[in-house]
């Protein structure tokens, strides 16, 4: 539906003939707006050295694959796209499990300065990380977590977490007590009656936020940088290397990392949308 | 055997007290219908009674044992919520059987008892539907197989029809009644609908401001309100009242007539009487009729009668034209006396 449509009681052929042009060009310009930067690094990563620099551009990849060798057979490489797994996957474990109880406490019980402690959830994310890499890398090295997949999962997610908690809260709000409280009637306790009715109705919300918590962790560049040394996750390492190096090894590092991050997200597609509302089955 | 017995129970919320020292023994597979207007405090005692809520003072006995600490899957009891509360992930097969699963019973147990169940409510086609794709009526039928099915002691029901449209709604209250009264459990009924706690009680506990104000059985409750409240709460339209003054010997003069009251009594009372106990009589009250409204079976009439509203039920047959003086006496058996200062009855 387009604003012209519903706008007007009974719109004429013209108004509504319109309205279909706003629409489809809109989607057209929204698809664009993503498709084109990622069609360009595709094709750069899949070219030559010198077709990179040439003016002007082909629009078809040569499929050289010199770019992408390159990088495979690049020192360190591997341990740094493993590390950025491992940190994102941590950040996602630890942020749904810390967070998602707390989302259901909020929703589910009333407590004094309930309302403050959101709004303290949400002020976390106004502190710049530049300001807080200092301490932090202070206290890893005094801890001995400094330049740990570890030690790192742990910023990421507190970076994770207000969201974490702020979609899980929804989520938990948006299904009744009453069912809760159906099953507690029906012979389940607080903890089965957890799993056996609201994990089940929550999980494509929290899947949806653990994904968010995951794609957060894995763009994360500046703590990266700053608290790890050997075990520099990708974006970091790309970033440490790629500084000096030639264009065309700057788009094919580009490429690798933002392809992981499209799988995956196309890979769990559905449980965004669900969290959305939008039914794709 | 499930006798329930609330014992001085009350409960606040903060400074709010929404239930006030209630007592009440419901006897063993009675039907009993909390009836009360909104915000009385209905579902605040179900709930306690469910355990879903803890009570502030009092305790709670079912079956001769105290439950107030037991969580509510150990007190024998099913509910059925306003809302349905019918689990939206599951088919209505894994409803009805949810908490039967939950009892870690063999699957063909649970499949012939949700089959039964569904038998009674007249779902059987709808097994393997979702809630989703269910009118009302029908999530309602699930709401109550899936209490039944537990083959509780006693069964909780909060408002269960109040969603529903009229003509279902008689419909489902008489097959409500029908299976209740074949399962031998005890069944505490939640309403704030007259017709619907005349019609299905057993016995009627009217609740006002967190207090039962009576608990009798329907007839008890229409014929002898125990207060005010009751005879204006009960009944469609509610009794009338008249301000009655003594004039000693048990004679009482009530707009203009001399009747015979309670002969205790030598204070002013109020005077009460049913609509429908009016019938025309040449030394009747002389009320000028404002408003004629024909409900097909009667005529409802609104008459101005000692400066107040007053309403009679007449045969559907009369004709009565707005303005026009009517005589109307009351059929004095039917008389019922009010102190104003309890608002309580007086015989
Ligand atoms: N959790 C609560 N916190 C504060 N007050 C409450 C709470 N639950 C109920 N109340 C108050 O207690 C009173 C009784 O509520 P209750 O839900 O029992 O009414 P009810 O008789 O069931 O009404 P209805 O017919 O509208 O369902 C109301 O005034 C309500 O505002
Ligand atoms: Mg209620």
């Amino acid at each position: 539906m387009t604003a012209a449509t519903t706008d007007v009681a009974e719109p004429s052929q013209d108004t509504r003939k319109a309205g279909r042009f706003v629409y489809v060009a809109g989607v057209v310009l929204l698809c664009a707006w993503v498709l084109v930067p990622l069609y360009f690094l595709l094709i750069n990563t899949l070219s030559s050295p010198e077709a990179v620099n040439a003016y002007p551009k082909s629009f078809i990849p040569e499929f050289d694959l010199g770019s992408l060798t390159f990088f495979a057979g690049f020192d360190g490489i591997l341990t740094a796209l493993k590390n950025s797994i491992l940190v994102a996957a941590m950040t996602m474990v630890m942020s749904i499990l810390i967070g998602a109880p707390a989302g259901y406490a909020l929703s589910r019980f009333e407590f004094r300065g309930k309302e403050l402690f959101r709004l303290l959830i949400l002020l976390t994310r106004a502190f710049p990380l530049p300001l807080l890499a200092l301490p932090l890398a202070v206290m890893f090295i005094r801890t001995g977590i400094d330049d740990t997949v570890f030690g790192l999962a742990l910023v990421h997610t507190t970076l994770a977490i207000p969201f974490a908690v702020l979609i899980t809260f929804s989520l938990f709000s948006g299904i009744p007590i009453e069912l809760e409280e159906a099953a507690w009637t029906l012979g389940c306790n607080r903890v089965t009656a957890f799993q056996k009715v609201i994990l089940p109705l929550v999980l494509p919300g929290i899947t949806a936020s653990a994904i968010f918590a995951f794609v957060i962790s894995w763009n994360e560049v500046f703590a990266a940088a700053v608290l790890t040394i050997e075990n520099r996750t990708l974006t970091a390492f790309l970033l440490q290397n790629l500084d000096t190096s030639p264009l065309h090894l700057k788009f094919a590092g580009g490429f690798i990392l933002v392809v992981p991050a499209l799988i995956f997200i196309f890979a769990v597609r559905k449980y965004l949308f669900a969290m959305w509302g939008i039914a794709n089955r | 055997m499930a006798v329930i017995e609330i014992k001085n129970v009350a409960k606040r919320f903060g400074e709010y007290q929404a239930l006030h020292d209630i007592n009440l023994t419901i006897a063993d597979q009675e039907f009993m219908v909390l009836l009360g207007a909104s915000g009385c405090g209905k579902s605040t005692l179900l709930r306690i009674i469910c355990g879903l809520e803890t009570a502030t003072e009092g305790e709670i006995w079912i079956g001769g044992k105290r439950v107030d600490h037991l969580a509510p899957k150990d007190r024998g009891i099913s509910m059925v919520f306003q809302n349905y509360a019918v689990f939206p992930h599951l088919t209505v097969f894994e409803n009805i059987g949810f908490g039967l699963r939950m009892q870690k019973m063999s699957n063909d147990d649970v499949k012939r008892r949700v089959e039964r169940t569904a038998g009674l409510m007249h779902i059987e086609q709808l097994l393997t539907r979702y809630s989703g794709e269910l009118s009302g009526g029908q999530r309602q039928r699930v709401a109550v197989a899936r209490a039944l099915a537990m083959e509780p002691d006693v069964i909780l029901m909060d408002e269960p029809l109040s969603n529903l449209d009229a003509l279902l709604r008689m419909e489902m209250r008489a097959e409500l009644k029908g299976v209740l009264a074949e399962s031998n459990t005890t069944a505490i009924y939640v309403t704030h609908d007259q017709v619907e706690a005349m019609s299905m009680a057993d016995r009627i506990s009217v609740m006002h401001e967190g207090k039962i104000v009576q608990a009798a059985s329907p007839i008890e409750v229409y014929r002898n309100p125990a207060a005010e409240f009751v005879a204006g709460f009960i009944g469609n339209p509610p009794m009338n009242f008249l301000e009655a003054t003594p004039q000693g010997g048990g004679k009482f003069s009530v707009a203009g007539h001399s009747f015979d009251g309670p002969s205790a009594a030598n204070s002013n009372l109020q005077f009460a009487i049913r609509p429908e106990d009016m019938t025309l009589a040449e030394n009747g009250f002389p009320a000028v009729a404002k408003v004629v409204e024909p409900l097909g079976a009667h005529l409802l009439v609104t008459c101005e009668l000692d400066g107040k509203l007053f309403r009679a039920i007449l045969d559907s047959e009369m004709q009565v034209k707005p303005g026009e003086t009517l005589k109307l006496a009351p059929v004095k058996d039917r008389i019922r006396w009010f102190d104003p200062e309890t608002t309580l009855a007086v015989a």
